[in-house]
């Protein structure tokens, strides 16, 4: 007999949510919300055992109350209650609940029998609500059917057991079909592969004289997405470069932008600090003497779309992983989000599409639940607000990782074991691969909805500790992790060239009845594969033991070069690994880029620069972002010397984080984490996009105290879909603004990701360029921030204004299309060697970059931040709204001691730089024209008001 | 010979790194030990002078902040905890640990201090946050002086660090609890200004809105204390996003480890 249990608790806050945003659903009948968490178990352990139960794991006897029942549908009084309806929302069958398997093993160490347990949230509502209502909260805001199911009354319990018939083999007729027939069967199984890599496989099997098995077929989907071999950026490209009017002014053949123009760059700045690019999961700089840094940054677009909190959650522990895939101690996050306005009205949100304020609010919760279990602070990253984004929002997560230099293997050895790690296989995350790389439409979330799971962060944790241990103790020769693709991925990659033999029911699964393509092709979380020597096999199952981590033995590299898959000995899949790695056809596809035709108005004039200013400190993309930055441990490791939030009330802005590794304090050498990003300038020109995130990353590395000479970047590119030409054409020009900034800059590109097909109904999102950097501050001592510190400082701004207010936000503040986008600074490299040797000899009290919103921002920020006034005299080369708002990159304001004003011009002779004015104590903003008049005149607490409104 | 402190590890445990950090640089000698292999004997509780349970989600929080690691420490430590705390030795539970201590009825339960958990004795809880979110940010704390925690009084100015937790909103069964912690001194930390005036309640400097700005409470020997925000994050000037120098969380780490009689 079920039991039902039920725990009433406070939930204010969660049940104050609930009533306002019913609300803004215009639910006006919801008068008041109780919320009870409900625990079913699937068999009655007594009387005694469930007040134990609840005495000691489920009921807080301070704040919440427990009941029972027997018999799961006999949910207890509320629902009589007149005008209390009763709502109840619970996980499907199969997504992960780590609440449930807690219960379950606290059922054992109270010494009681365990029986299997599922958990919901009840809630009971009251006032004047139809059923229409109740569905429409329940589907809008208390549940999301993704993952979850709900129930107007009592739940009937799902204990996640699914019983069928699991050796299912089949065998897919291909050899004889015609071209649509292998169009429709790629569409059909959700493949993802054009017609030509049909063929490939299709001429693959006449040869072989048999057809595929399920298994090999999805193998080679997933090994041929775009998520895994990225074939946009390898692909043949014909590139058309066309003036205002259509006339081609360009033409070129491009063999691969990867190769081209990613790789170019770094083979061509390729700095000796520099000790892996592009060839592993992560990019891997020095640190110092001892240590090495692993960076990498991830994109989970579709699945947050569906799921904020699932999808953001697994990003970050995707992204984690792929650190540990490089044998690093992961040691910190970034996150870069990009999201709907989230002032969008309800009624005009595209079916199948969530409310930009539902996702966001999922996606900042879902980063933070994994980050802050890891305990991994999350430092640094930017959140973008686009009307782009509606249907497709971007979930870029970062993770940096820490290694001691030289103590991650790559070589596995003919006859090791391949070892699975980690959380269990389940039918989660199906298809995520290809996934990827189909466009969302408005019934996405029907057909794919196991592309999604939620994450358990702290079964990553155990293996994270597990790995750090090994590696120490030289237990693998190769380490992967289980990202998209899962087994098939991982052991493809790693048996690459020696060929593996697996047995897929050595898999320990989270719940009978997967089919064998399903166990290789899992995206089941938490998983790494190793490569084990036997002998070490004894010392890793000790370990994992200890660390509570489950392993299991797949199967052994056989020398062979062939992937050979067993269930229960029987071969289900048997390809030669070359096929597999380089049978995919090259992809040809047509780029073209037409430059953008001369806006035929004249940019309008803001009348008052005031409000302007005003209005530009509280858009959306510039305003403060403490509200979402507080979810995150920004402290935890004790390294966090330049936080995300500055200055002497800890809420002005930041330019880049500055991290201490926490064992490396015998040393003063520390490491930065910063961002560039601007899609609007995308919009207007990519190549100008792309140089000025790289300049943006580099301005805010520097502004903290990093060694220009010392920066690596990470490229991310989100783009709609690759195949039509003018998608391709702006993606072409960003490349080759990246191979351009790179080279001007010196920095190598480490390791990059590209995200496609990122539509909805067709409708691209804005092409996004994300540039993170990260670089070595050779002394934490030197570290600026960007508030000003001290009244009667001087205010100095380095680098040259021009007329470039093409793509700003100024602009798009006065919705005008048109103007000059910013161009690459001369020399950048040198100006910024100039700065931070001002910075090592002390001269900089407070610096900051110039970025969206140019001086006139730049300006009220460090004066918000610091609470002090500034009194600035613009210099008037440019007109007074191009120099207060353009945005023209190489630029930084500094604070500079009026004694060390001779020394700093020193340092920095031969770069352009001005004496604009002076800190003030009067907490004023006044900046004034050419002709001495105050163009800018505001008050500090006006500027931080409309900053953090 | 530095005293010997247990820093005790367990699935989700995340701040063990900095408290052994900040233990080593207030004297003491820090192991970090996985609760598995305390429960498999490869260590013992009774070999260290000092208990330090630090912060992090253990076992997820799943059932509730600290929840699972108090029953564990019921199930399988029971005998040797009472030993410990009736001997005099320092216990300290950081955050998750505070949770822990909280939870296991080793703190805040009216009838017995140690033992077995009679969990209707419990008249205090760490519950969800006001805010209903997860917070991080740095606050001031300062010490009752005339806490239980004698120890507590060789600090001499506030204690500013952050504070990092989503369940960490101290509340109390009722009014004559709170007014029985205080009278007793078992008040140990409490949330003020920058002046170190009381928070009463305004956030964010009680950032949670904890009952009565309580941040640490500790028992009636004096030698068990908890608290929810991270002196271990602030052992080193450096750290401070002020700057300047002082109300180090070092200071509590030194004045607990400095209690013990080697």
């Amino acid at each position: 007999m079920t039991i039902r249990i039920t725990v009433y608790g406070r939930h204010t806050a969660t049940c104050q949510s609930v009533l306002s945003n019913a609300r803004a659903l215009d639910i006006q009948g919801l008068r008041s919300c109780r919320i009870a968490k409900l625990y079913f178990l699937a068999e009655n352990p007594g009387t005694e055992s469930i007040s134990r139960l609840c005495a000691f794991l489920l009921a807080d006897p301070v704040t919440e109350e427990a009941s029972w029942v027997a018999g799961a549908d006999d949910a207890p009084s509320a629902h009589e209650l007149k005008n209390t309806a009763v709502v109840e929302v619970a996980l499907r069958p199969g997504v992960t609940d780590v609440t449930a398997r807690e219960l379950v093993r606290g059922m054992a160490e109270l010494g009681m029998p365990t029986c299997e347990v599922a958990t919901a949230t009840r809630y009971e509502l009251s006032g004047a609500l139809s059923n229409a209502d109740l569905r429409r909260l329940a589907q809008k805001l208390l549940c999301n059917e993704t993952v979850e199911h709900f129930s107007l009354g009592p739940i009937h319990p799902q204990f996640g057991q699914s019983a069928t018939a699991s050796h299912l083999v089949e065998r897919v007729p291909i050899r004889e079909l015609a071209a649509d027939a292998l169009t429709t069967l790629s569409r059909t199984r959700l493949l993802s592969l054009d017609l030509a890599e049909m063929r490939a496989i299709q001429d693959f099997y006449v040869e072989m004289q048999r057809d595929p098995t399920d298994v090999e077929l999805e193998t080679l989907a997933q090994t041929w997405s775009e998520h895994c071999v990225h074939k946009t950026f390898r692909a043949r490209i014909n590139f058309v470069q066309q003036d205002a009017h259509g006339n081609a002014v360009e033409h070129s053949d491009i063999d691969g932008l990867l190769k081209t123009y990613i790789r170019a760059a770094t083979n061509a700045v390729y700095p000796a600090w520099l000790h892996s690019a592009f060839v592993d999961n992560a990019g891997i700089i020095a640190f110092d003497d001892q240590y090495d840094l692993a960076f990498k940054v991830e994109t989970h677009n579709h699945p947050s779309a569906l799921e904020p909190f699932g999808g953001a959650n697994t990003g970050i522990g995707g992204v984690v992983r792929d650190i540990i895939g490089v044998s690093a101690r992961p040691i910190g996050c970034t996150d870069v989000l990009c999201f709907g306005p989230q002032d969008f009205p309800h009624d005009q949100v595209p079916e199948g599409v969530l409310h930009p304020q539902r996702i966001a609010h999922g996606v900042v919760a879902g980063i933070g639940d994994y980050g802050n279990k890891l305990g991994l602070p999350t430092v640094n990253g930017a959140v973008i607000y686009d009307a782009g984004y509606l249907g497709n929002p971007l979930v870029f997560c970062g993770c940096v990782g820490l290694l001691p230099r030289g103590s991650h293997p790559t070589a596995p050895q003919v006859d090791d074991l391949v070892v699975a790690v980690g959380g269990r296989t389940g039918r989660d995350g199906l298809h995520g691969a290809t996934f990827s790389s189909a466009e969302l439409t408005h019934d996405t979330a029907e057909t794919t909805g196991s592309a999604v799971q939620i994450g358990d962060p702290i079964t990553e944790k155990g293996v994270l500790e597990l790995i750090e241990t090994a590696r120490d103790e030289q237990l693998y020769t190769a380490i992967t992790d289980c990202g998209a693709g899962g087994f098939s991925s991982a052991v493809g990659e790693m048996g690459s060239t020696l060929g593996v033999d697996i047995e897929l029911t050595n898999a320990p699964l989270k719940y009978p009845g997967l089919t064998p393509w399903e166990i290789w092709l899992s995206e089941a979380q938490e998983r790494m594969v190793l490569a084990v020597p036997r002998a070490k096999l004894p010392r890793l199952q000790e370990l994992a033991e200890l660390w509570e981590v489950e392993v299991s033995v797949l199967g052994h590299f056989t020398g062979q070069g062939e992937l050979c898959v067993r269930y229960n000995g029987d071969v289900v899949a048997d390809l030669p690994m070359h096929f597999l790695h380089d049978g995919i056809p090259q992809r040809h596809l047509d780029a073209v880029w037409q430059a953008p035709a001369a806006s035929e108005s004249a940019p309008p004039t803001p009348a008052d620069l005031n409000a302007t200013l005003l209005a530009l400190l509280a858009h959306p993309n510039v305003a403060s972002k403490e509200e979402i930055i507080r979810q995150y441990d920004h402290e935890v490791r004790g390294g966090t010397l330049v936080r995300p939030l500055t200055g002497p009330q800890m809420d002005g802005p930041a330019d880049a984080a500055l991290l201490k590794p926490l064992g490396t304090w015998q040393h003063d050498k520390a490491f930065t984490l910063s961002v560039g990003i601007n899609p609007l300038l995308g919009r207007c020109d990519p190549y100008a996009m792309a140089v000025s995130a790289v300049d943006e990353a580099f301005r805010n590395a520097v502004a903290v105290g990093a060694d220009p000479t010392q920066i690596a970047i990470l490229d991310n590119f989100c783009w709609g879909n690759p195949t039509l030409p003018d998608r391709l054409g702006a993606l072409v020009r960003t490349c080759q603004g990246c191979y351009d900034a790179a080279l001007a800059y010196g920095a190598p590109f480490i390791s990059g990701k590209d995200s496609l097909y990122n539509e909805f109904n067709g409708q691209p999102i804005p092409g996004t360029l994300l540039i993170s950097a990260i670089g070595i501050a050779p002394d934490l001592h030197c570290r600026t921030t960007a508030d000003f510190k001290e009244s009667g400082n001087l205010i100095y701004l380095l680098g040259e204004t021009h007329d470039e207010l093409g793509g700003s936000l100024l602009y798009a503040h006065l919705d005008y299309a048109g103007g000059q986008p910013p161009q690459m600074p001369a020399k950048p490299l040198a100006r910024y060697g100039q700065l931070h040797a001002a910075m090592r000899a002390g001269l900089i009290r407070a610096c900051h970059d110039l970025s969206e919103g140019g001086l006139a921002v730049a300006l009220a920020e460090m004066c918000l931040a610091g609470r002090l006034g500034a009194n600035v005299q613009l210099v008037g080369q440019v007109s007074n709204v191009s120099e207060l708002f353009s945005e023209s990159n190489g630029r930084l304001l500094l604070e500079v001691r009026p004694e060390d004003a001779t020394h700093l011009e020193a340092q920095l002779a031969g770069q352009p730089l001005v004496q604009l004015g002076r800190v003030t104590a009067e907490p004023q903003m006044v900046a004034r024209g050419a002709a001495g008049d105050a163009v800018i005149d505001l008050a500090v607490d006006a500027l931080v008001s409309a900053w953090k409104w | 010979m530095n005293p010997s402190i247990l820093i005790l590890h367990a699935s989700g445990i995340n701040r063990d790194e900095e408290a052994a950090r900040a233990c080593e640089l207030a004297g003491g000698a820090p192991d970090i030990v996985h609760i598995n292999r305390l429960r498999a004997g490869e260590r013992n509780m009774r070999d260290y002078q000092m208990l330090l349970i630090p912060g992090g989600f253990s076992y997820g929080d799943a059932l509730g902040a600290g929840t699972r690691m108090a029953l564990d420490m019921q199930v399988y430590f029971e005998d040797e905890l009472r030993e410990f705390v009736e001997s005099g030795k320092p216990v300290l539970g950081i955050c998750n640990g505070f949770q822990v201590l909280v939870k296991a009825g080793l703190l805040g339960s009216r009838e017995k201090e140690v033992g077995r958990q009679d969990t209707a004795a419990r008249a205090v809880t760490l519950t969800e946050n006001a805010s209903g979110r997860f917070e991080c940010r740095w606050v001031h704390l300062a010490v009752n002086a005339q806490a239980r925690a004698g120890f507590l009084s060789a600090i001499d100015e506030l204690i500013f660090c952050p504070v990092a937790n989503g369940e960490g909103n101290f509340q109390v069964q009722d009014a004559a609890t709170l007014a029985q912690l205080e009278a007793e001194n078992l008040v140990a930390l409490r949330y003020v200004d920058a002046a170190g005036q009381p928070a009463n309640g305004r956030y964010p400097l009680n950032p949670n809105g904890s009952v009565g700005d309580v941040a640490g409470i500790c028992n009636a020997k004096g030698n068990v204390l908890g608290l929810m925000p991270h002196p271990e994050d602030h052992i080193d000037a450096v750290q401070n996003p002020l700057g300047g120098g002082g109300q180090l969380g070092l200071a509590l780490f030194k004045a607990m480890v400095g209690t013990i009689r080697i």
